[in-house]
């Protein structure tokens, strides 16, 4: 459900369907809800079994990147190591708020889902990572985690069945980078946030050097339904011609928009239908602009292009953009997209660990330029420089912080070129050789540096 | 575009504070000494990691809870505690936004202006905040030391724009109009 605002008809609410209900929060009010079935079924099945029904429903990673769950739960096998299993809650990607909501609504469905997760992929302890802004959730969850611990449901011998999986939460301090995999791995071992190089990949080598799996709050939540319900039964969400883009999906809703809030749909829903009819479109009295898909790091839409869009992995690509982390943000007809992108830019900018060259400068460097021109000081050759940035800022990173921050400046340099034009000064910093015998032989004339 | 620090200024009151003294002037009282609160909290939490490095971050937030704050003598002191050196655990303070290193206001408030909430207008809601708890500027404590403003990065709470966080609070949906009715309310 679209919390606060009641559910709309044309939801699939099955992650969000007991948002709002504070009994739901209890471990009681959870069992009521059915909650803790699937994970003792699990418990008692082979751990291999678990990844095929999940490989099988074809859930896809919910955080962004859309790796296919049970592939990478196979990567994890019964090698004797250490294994760990990691809970992705450090939701800080601009638009998303999603995972909030599960956790501050359903605490004890992300622990289901990450007790069940850790088990299937023979790992006897999980940490869940929240961020360290979130004093609700860290709240809500850390109850549950002890509800869970005192009830048996978790820990030595789990549910009875012998099975030992511990469940801790770990608490974030403030940086967008630790919700990349890697520099999660690193926060949480007591390091600067820094990205890893991969290879090695966290399957081989992750949290404390041991074969480690990285999961979405989103993901983990649910798995419990589809070990309850049945691979089959998820692959129904989704439009038939594409199944490679299965399951309900939570959407946050965010910016100048009549009803911002969660929304769950099936993938494959028309995002046209989803942006007017259910959230409502603009404010009163607005049209919207443009409207970035999947979170802050992807490219941005024209309302044109959101009428015919399709909310699935492939669709999304196919106009333009990407499904990302599910975070929608609006922008209506008042906003300047200059502004706004440069906005954007200075988050990646305050964001950037600093640890490649090509993301350090370049998030700066493109902040300063986009305020630059938002001033009224651009002139034109600052296009090309901030393309030529983007560019090197492009596929040249441990990580792609440093591509997210390019992104909205390339397709925004592309759509809202005409806005960008308009801001430029009136008579550019050009010095007039005209009539003189040096014309020809005169270099091109310096923009002023930045 | 005018954008303030995103982490607190210090006052000239927290910078001669820094080195031999603590915030009350007085000998560093360790936060972690032995029999106390803290030192068991942190021991049951070294228990779910493989090392003591790991504890660090929690470590950290226990001291800020104690103390309002991480000062280089906590930081010796959390070093200590987990066998770690005090220019490492401060190369960690510092790369985290979160951790204080000097003193802050009574009420640490933090507005999100990332894009979501920076479109709804939470640009209003900073100056609101500025504006009637006297700080004038984003960073500084009040003189009566109640009160520290920042603009943060995404609270992640976009749909409930503008989201502000005063402490350990946090606020949903905030509008400039509301902000005296909110600092009125504070105890």
């Amino acid at each position: 459900m679209g919390y606060p605002h009641p559910s709309h008809p044309r939801e699939t609410p099955v992650l969000s369907k007991h948002f709002g209900e504070p009994e739901a929060r209890t471990l009681k009010g959870w069992r009521d809800r059915g909650g803790y079935v699937a994970l003792e079924k699990a418990l008692k099945m082979d751990p291999a079994e678990i990844q095929t029904i999940v490989k099988d429903s074809g859930l896809r990673g919910r955080g962004g990147a859309g790796f296919p769950t049970g592939v990478k739960w196979s990567f994890m096998k019964p090698d004797g190591k250490q294994h760990y299993l990691c809970c992705n809650a450090d939701e800080s990607e601009p638009g998303t708020f999603k995972d909030r909501e599960i956790m501050r609504w359903t605490p004890h469905a992300l622990v289901e889902g990450v007790a069940l997760g850790a088990y299937a992929i023979y790992a006897s302890v999980a940490y869940i990572y929240i961020r360290g802004e979130f004093t609700e959730p860290l709240e809500q969850v850390r109850a549950a985690v002890k509800e869970a611990y005192a009830a048996g449901v978790i820990g030595e011998n789990a549910l009875g069945t012998g099975k030992t999986v511990h469940v801790h939460v770990h608490q974030g301090a403030g940086a967008y980078i630790c919700g990349e995999e890697t520099a999660l791995m690193n926060s949480l071992e007591g390091r600067r946030g820094n990205p890893r190089i991969k290879p090695p990949f966290p399957a081989v080598a992750g949290l404390f050097g041991q074969p480690t799996t990285i999961n979405n709050v989103e993901t983990l939540a649910a798995t419990p339904h589809i070990l309850n319900n049945g691979a089959e039964w998820y692959k129904q969400f989704g439009r038939p011609d594409n199944p490679k883009s299965v399951g309900t999906k939570l959407f946050s809703v965010c910016g100048n928009v009549a009803r911002p809030g969660n929304y769950e749909v099936p993938l494959g829903f028309n995002f046209g239908e989803f942006l007017w009819d259910l959230c409502g479109g603009a404010g009163e009295g607005r049209e919207i602009k443009a409207v970035i898909p999947g979170g802050s790091s992807v490219p941005f839409l024209t309302a044109e292009e959101c009428r015919t869009a399709v909310m699935d992995y492939e669709g999304f690509v196919a106009a333009g953009s990407m499904l990302g982390s599910g975070g929608v943000i609006v922008f209506d007809d008042r906003q300047d997209m200059v502004r706004q992108i440069a906005r954007l830019c200075r988050f990646y900018a305050h964001e950037s660990c600093a640890q490649c060259s090509q993301c350090r400068e370049g998030t700066a460097w493109t902040t300063k330029i986009l305020e630059r021109i938002a001033a009224g000081d651009g002139v034109a050759q600052d296009f090309d420089t901030l393309l030529s940035i983007a560019d090197n800022m492009t596929g040249k990173t441990i990580c792609v912080l440093s591509d997210s921050c390019a992104t909205p400046v390339v397709s925004g340099l592309k759509k809202f070129r005409h806005e960008f034009e308009a801001k430029l000064k009136a008579s550019p910093n050009v010095v007039s050789f005209a009539g003189t015998a040096t014309a020809a032989a005169a270099p091109r004339a310096a923009g002023p540096t930045v | 575009m005018t954008y303030g620090p995103s982490t607190p200024k210090p006052s000239p009151d927290a910078l001669a504070s820094h080195g031999a003294h603590h915030d009350d002037h007085g000998p560093y009282a360790p936060v972690f000494a032995a029999g106390t609160a803290p030192r068991a909290e942190l021991d049951e939490l070294l228990t779910r990691y493989p090392n003591k490095m790991a504890g660090l971050l929690p470590a950290l937030w226990i001291v800020q809870r104690e103390r309002g704050w991480v000062s280089d003598e906590a930081m010796a002191e959390v070093a200590d505690a987990l066998d770690l050196t005090a220019a490492y655990v401060k190369g960690v303070v510092t790369f985290y936004t979160m951790y204080h290193q000097h003193p802050v206001g009574k009420y640490f408030i933090q507005v999100c202006t990332t894009t979501p909430c920076h479109v709804c207008g939470a640009e209003g809601v900073v100056d609101a905040f500025l504006q009637h708890t006297g700080c004038g500027e984003l960073g500084v404590t009040s003189a009566d030391g109640r009160y520290t403003v920042i603009e943060v990065e995404c609270l992640g709470a976009c749909g409930f724009a503008t989201p502000v966080m005063i402490n350990e609070q946090f606020l949903e949906s905030v509008t400039p109009q509301r902000v005296p009715e909110i600092l009125a309310a504070l105890p």
